[in-house]
């Protein structure tokens, strides 16, 4: 049911862990559903962001989704990183099963939460 | 790479003998059973050994054995067609919170034609308590369906307790047994049901026919016209094939039930205790009413799907109860019903044994399976942390 791209991060999931002191930290989903993801990310002084790990509970979906958003992601600025879409992110896997869309929604919110707590930390600067 | 089935509790392997004795059935005898002629007359002789085997191995009349395309086919005819039948005399139904879907979601649709559906809970261990059945019985009561064994945690519930409130008031009780036969001891008199659900491919014969047994006396409505094949109650040119295979499997099955499930006891035990070895794992189900093959613990910050993917990725074939394996958003409703919380129902495994396991292959799953918890825990956003550490 899964391509082979899905298993291939289920199997090595690329970024695992945390970033200590982090410059945003994102989480979506919740127990419920089954499925919490939760994005770190370090951003340089040019906005690039240079360093990015992630932690999930959830299906092989939710892993490969995870995995595979903090590889888009690495090196990108802010404002590139905005426009990685969860559509974007379930094409990156050719694709996901219909009933798994939920799942792949999740990874592209929770960066771009991690850029909303940067910003909003920034702000309170 | 070398398999591992324990997902007995989906499906089965159909054994070589049932396949053995189905075979001429796609071949050379393919008469129609209803027809007159020696084509017909063929068939039609096979299908009623098929039925008096059927019958002999659960203690019926072979009169009472109606064949269906499945326990899905046998538990709707059965609830539908009591609680059609019997409209006159009251409209009120009691069943589980626990029961399969072919069974809860047949009463939750009546419900909704307006009869008065009472689903009882269970205990945190899956179980149904028959003192719950009586104190729920009304005198608008017409009919109880409690399942014999739950498909998921392998619960094993006082059916023959159940079964004899029922009769004594005079109420129609079904028991939907499709995980219950050859590993349970199932006599239709023992349990004092009026109907019986079985599915053939659960115990090792083909997928796609089961059995609704059917009290002499029990009063049911149909739904489906056609024919006149096996007394209206199930019209359509019988599966010949698929009978004559669930006949045998039910013979085997029978046959050897108490050395096989003794068997089958003993390697879940060793699963279970090897499982539960692992740091924040837990037992789903009863700890000794529970069927001889099945295994199911939460395996607390893991997801089950996970769980199944990488056990795949070993050769080892699972399931569980978790929404992302359910295709719905929701996890099992067998669960939640026994309080488990959302993460641990999530975080559920079964592993269902049958006939064709063995001692080296638990050994085998023990052995990987605290790397892929570790794992999977390494990567998880709501570990904490081994208290080992
Ligand atoms: C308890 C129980 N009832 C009914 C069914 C449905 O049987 P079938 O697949 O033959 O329709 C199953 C199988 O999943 C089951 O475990
Ligand atoms: S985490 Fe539930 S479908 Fe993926």
């Amino acid at each position: 049911m899964y391509t082979g791209k899905v298993m291939e991060h289920f199997t090595n999931p690329r970024n695992v862990g945390e970033i200590e002191n982090a410059d945003g930290v994102g989480e979506v989903g919740n127990m419920k559903c089954g499925d919490i993801m939760r994005i770190y990310i370090k951003v340089n002084d040019q906005d690039v962001i240079e360093d990015v790990k992630f932690r999930t509970f959830g299906c092989g979906a939710a892993i490969a989704t995870s995995s595979v958003v903090t590889e888009m992601v690495k090196g990108k600025n802010l404002d590139e990183a905005l426009e990685i879409t969860n559509k974007k992110v379930a094409e990156e896997l050719g694709g996901l099963p219909e009933n798994k869309m939920h799942c792949s929604n999740l990874a592209a919110d929770a960066l771009h939460k991690a850029i909303e707590d940067l910003k909003s930390k920034r702000n309170q600067k | 790479m070398k398999k591992t089935y324990l997902d007995h509790g989906a499906t089965t392997q159909v054994n070589p003998d049932v396949l053995e004795v189905m075979l001429p059935f796609l071949g050379e005898f393919y008469g129609n059973p209803s027809s007159i002629h020696s084509f017909g007359r063929e068939t039609k002789k096979a299908l009623e050994e098929a039925r008096e085997k059927v019958a002999a191995g659960i203690g019926a009349e072979p009169r009472e054995i109606v064949f269906t395309s499945g326990g899905t086919e046998s538990d709707n005819i059965a609830i539908r067609g009591v609680a059609r039948a019997l409209q006159k005399k009251g409209n009120h139904l009691i069943t589980s919170a626990v029961e399969h879907h072919a069974v809860l979601d047949a009463c939750l649709a009546l419900k909704k034609e307006g009869y008065e559906l009472t689903v009882l809970p269970v205990d945190e261990y899956g179980m149904v308590s028959a003192k719950d059945v009586e104190a729920a019985i009304t005198d608008k009561t017409i009919l109880i369906s409690i399942m014999m064994a739950n498909n998921e945690v392998g619960t094993v519930m006082p059916v023959a307790e159940i079964g004899k409130l029922a009769r004594e008031r005079g109420i129609t009780f079904h028991t939907d047994a499709v995980q219950a036969i050859g590993l349970l001891p199932l006599d239709v008199n023992d349990l004092s049901c009026d109907l019986l659900s079985l599915s053939a491919h659960k115990f090792y014969g083909p997928k796609g026919v089961g059995i609704l047994y059917v009290r002499k006396g029990a009063k049911l409505d149909v739904f489906n016209f056609g024919g006149a094949q096996e007394r209206r109650m199930r019209p359509g040119t019988e599966n010949v094939p698929g009978i004559i295979g669930m006949a045998k499997a039910v013979e085997v099955v029978v046959a050897d039930r108490e050395k096989r499930a003794a068997r089958i006891s003993s390697l879940r035990d060793k699963l279970i205790q090897g499982l539960l070895k692992i740091e924040d794992t837990k037992l789903n189900g009863h700890p000794e009413q529970r069927l001889p093959g099945n295994v199911n613990v939460s395996v607390k910050y893991v997801e089950g799907e996970s769980m199944i993917l990488s056990l795949d990725l070993k050769g080892i074939a699972a399931s569980s109860g978790s929404a992302c394996t359910s295709g719905s958003l929701d996890p099992s409703h067998v669960l939640i019903a026994m309080g488990l919380d959302h993460q641990l129902a999530h975080g559920s495994l079964r592993m269902t044994l049958g006939t064709d396991n063995t001692e080296e292959e638990i050994d085998y799953v023990l052995e990987v399976m605290p790397e892929i918890v570790a794992r999977l825990r390494s990567m998880s956003s709501v570990y904490t942390g081994s208290k080992k550490e």
